[in-house]
């Protein structure tokens, strides 16, 4: 049997085709497209709003609390400021992130198919979200929302007098979204893999949206019916969740949090994709340990579903069921640092190159440690009483949300942005950025894990003066932190248009994406690829560029 | 290098084949994939308030009994008889229409569609029976029996009406497909080839029915169960 590598692949010559950019103009023509790379520009121009939108109730917040006192904002005005900040970024950012943007765009491509199973049911998971986004912020505009993002009962549905009711319609409605986006990808990959493309010559970043979708699947219509109980609740008064009516709110802290929680791992399944790839393309290795790493998301998944109600320890449910909970999350640590360890492990005698998407995914691993590990702190019972509620919370999740789940999507932004638009980003200002990012972050959240050790209440608009240094720190990376983010949008607008041509495979890498034209054409490939290579053959590529050097 | 590629112009496109999808095999399996799949959402989706159903009822049981007394079983009966019946016409249309008979297809299809419609109808007449007798969660709500349990029956109710309600929304929202299928029923789009949307309307149809089956005896039948007579 002759064995045919993946360097023997033809590779298309860019630009000699129509690309899926320039098959036809108009505002239209994005608006009912069924492209997959269209929608998932759709989703990337829509998710940066949020996310600006977001960032700005961050920095307010962060505005306030340079000082002790409450001088900014109203407790009020900052009760909602947090809560949005927490909807917008959770709901409208991170869930649809990496999936509905480079998932949309990249997953149908590195599968060999011409798009995703159910290309209309693609472009209505964009509606939903816009229509859920739209809610959103039209409850942003009259008046906001005050409950915290966990909208907790009895609070949400009797007390308080903001815009509950629209701010769950609009995170029910973004939900579908992001059931359609996984029921769409769960189909794709079992169905349209290119042939000779098995489960296990699959790209990691498609094993991780597997299991993300599965995520999204099966705990996403609890969060639904969950919100439906909530709107009937605050609509008709009656006691679904009150307990001045008989019902339990322990119940609803239940049924959020199973959803809430496993949608921890929606958010970072698809970074912990984005780190295989890149780790393997810029170290020029085989990832270590493949098969370790592809069922690790899958027991992520799994183990995500079994852990929900150590966010409940001093809620009041019973201290055998709290141990159980605590002794399950533990568990969780454990596929995880399976792939931290399978990449630093890659990692090892690797000819490691320093571009962007590689300096992004060495801070994810880095701050994604960081955030398991305190994980684990907050896993642990007695300690997780110290600290419920204070800003070591805060701090831990923002470690796994930002630190991992944004750096994992900047990361991944950069590494596919030539073949989204067939452009390269200015690197210099890219690295930059990437430092001030890194470097913002820990400034912004490392202090906070030191604040809430010692005690500082999260969601409080002021605080005892004793505080106000290691707070001043966290305001001034704040700052740093906006400038990394803003720095992005910037560089990578102005390189649409002088970015330099990126050709079909700027980076060297394996992956049916890095084979078509960038940007690609329509239907993503002018032949079906057949696949003959295993995932990330670098040394068989090296070895083969080798050959070709010494003719 | 020429033969390990397929081309995928070799095909005669059938006129219901998706650009996306290389023939109508692998068509066909991604659609009913998708259903069952989404099946799969709504099961969760139902089993999060059957579970909180579960929970009050384990809780309250005299106000469970005493609302349960309240259903109307014989309407209910009736409904979930209509409803076996129309998932068995829902089978025969899959099947006929699988095998190409296009008169056999619309005639299970339409009966399907005329057993979803009755379904609705009785729904709504227990449903007007409620709302008069002051069982809508509420302010009308109206329960002057024992009034300590009143809170706890009106919670039953806003289960009933809730639960119900949801299954109602997926039964017209099956009897919408239904006319749509019907339409390309009668276009004569069907055939041993290509019936994938018969069949995955028949996936749908079929869960909602099973819904069904776990509503009728949690709301009609079981309430009192252990309490009253047991």
């Amino acid at each position: 049997m002759t064995s045919v590598t993946y360097h023997d692949v033809q590779f298309l010559e860019p630009a000699k085709t129509r690309n899926y950019l320039n098959v036809d103009y108009g505002a239209l023509s994005w608006l009912l497209t069924k492209d997959h790379k269209r929608i998932g520009i759709l989703y990337m121009v829509s998710i940066s709003v949020m996310f600006i939108l977001g960032g700005f109730f961050a920095l307010m917040m962060r505005l306030e609390l340079l000082t002790p006192e409450g001088d900014l904002l109203t407790s009020d005005t900052y009760n909602k400021f947090f809560t949005l900040h927490g909807i917008i970024m959770i709901f409208f950012f991170l869930i649809p992130s990496i999936p509905a943007v480079l998932g949309n765009f990249i997953l149908p491509i590195q599968l060999g198919a011409k798009d995703l199973a159910f290309p209309r049911i693609n472009l209505l998971s964009w509606y939903l979200y816009m229509i859920g986004a739209f809610t959103g912020l039209l409850v942003v505009i009259i008046g906001g929302v005050d409950t915290g993002w966990t909208f907790y009962t009895p609070f949400s549905t009797q007390y308080s007098n903001t815009h509950v009711i629209g701010t769950t319609f609009g995170a029910f409605i973004v939900g579908f979204s992001s059931i359609l986006t996984g029921l769409n990808f769960i189909v794709t990959i079992h169905r349209m893999r290119a042939p000779g493309l098995t489960w296990y010559r699959l790209p990691l970043f498609v094993w991780a949206m597997y299991a993300t979708s599965l995520v999204q699947l099966l705990a996403t219509p609890i969060l639904a019916i969950t919100l439906v109980m909530l709107m009937i609740e605050r609509f008709i008064h009656v006691g679904i969740f009150d307990p001045a009516l008989g019902g339990d709110p322990l119940l609803f802290q239940h049924m959020f949090w199973f959803y809430s929680h496993p949608a921890v791992y929606i958010m970072i399944l698809p970074a912990m994709g984005v780190a295989s790839e890149v780790v393997a393309a810029f170290t020029r290795k085989k990832i270590f340990g493949y098969t370790f790493v592809a069922y690790s998301s899958l027991a992520i998944a799994f183990l995500g579903f079994l852990v929900w109600a150590h966010h409940m320890f001093v809620a009041g449910i019973s201290v055998y069921s709290a141990m159980i909970f605590s002794f399950l999350s533990y568990f969780v640590a454990v596929p995880s640092a399976i792939k931290v360890f399978n990449w630093t492990a890659t990692l090892y005698k690797g000819s490691v190159s320093w571009q962007t998407p590689m300096l992004y995914i060495l801070g994810f691993i880095g701050l994604f440690t960081m955030g398991g590990v305190t994980g684990l702190f907050l896993a642990a019972l007695g300690l997780d009483v110290h600290v419920t509620d204070t800003y070591f919370v805060v701090a831990h999740f923002h470690y796994i949300m930002v630190g991992g789940a944004v750096m994992g999507y900047f990361a991944g932004l950069h590494y596919w942005w030539p073949k989204i638009t067939g452009r390269m980003y200015p690197e210099w200002w890219a690295r930059l950025g990437a430092l001030l990012v890194f470097v913002g972050f820990n400034l912004t959240f490392f202090p906070q894990f030191i604040l809430g050790y010692l005690g500082m209440p999260r969601r409080y608009h002021a605080y005892a003066p004793e505080f106000q240094v290691l707070n001043v720190m966290s305001t001034a990376g704040a700052s740093i932190l906006a400038v990394g983010y803003m720095l992005p949008l910037v560089y990578l607008l102005w390189s649409l248009r002088f970015g330099r041509k990126a050709g079909t495979n700027p980076w060297g890498a394996v992956g049916l994406e890095w084979t078509t034209s960038s940007p690609p054409p329509k239907d993503n490939f002018h032949e079906t690829p057949v696949v003959t290579w295993e995932a990330y053959d670098y040394p068989a590529m090296l070895k083969a560029m080798g050959e070709t050097q010494n003719v | 290098m020429s033969d390990v590629t397929v081309h995928a112009d070799e095909h005669v496109h059938h006129p219901f084949l998706q650009h996306q999808f290389e023939d109508l095999g692998q068509q066909h399996e991604a659609s009913t994939l998708g259903m069952w799949v989404f099946l799969a959402t709504e099961i969760l989706f139902f089993g999060g308030v059957l579970m909180a159903y579960w929970i009050y009822r384990t809780i309250y049981p005299e106000a469970w009994a005493l609302a349960g007394e309240q259903q109307n079983t014989l309407a209910g009966g009736i409904n979930t008889l209509v409803l076996i019946t129309s998932s068995l016409t829902m089978a025969l249309a899959v099947r006929t229409a699988q095998l190409g008979s296009r008169r056999a297809t619309l005639v299970f299809l339409f009966a399907t569609m005329l057993f979803g419609a009755t379904f609705l109808g009785i729904k709504a007449y227990e449903y007007n029976a409620h709302w008069h007798e002051g069982l809508f969660p509420g302010s009308h709500f109206t329960w002057h029996e024992n009034p300590e349990l009143a809170p706890k029956v009106q919670l039953f109710m806003v289960f009933y009406w809730g639960m119900t309600g949801l299954h109602a929304l997926h039964m017209v929202i099956g009897v919408g497909l239904l006319v749509w299928i019907i339409s390309r029923a009668w276009r004569s789009h069907f055939g041993p080839e290509y019936y994938s949307p018969v069949e995955v309307m028949g996936l749908y149809w079929h869960f909602v029915d099973i819904v069904w089956i776990f509503l009728f005896p949690f709301l009609y039948l079981i309430p009192h169960f252990g309490v009253l007579h047991g």
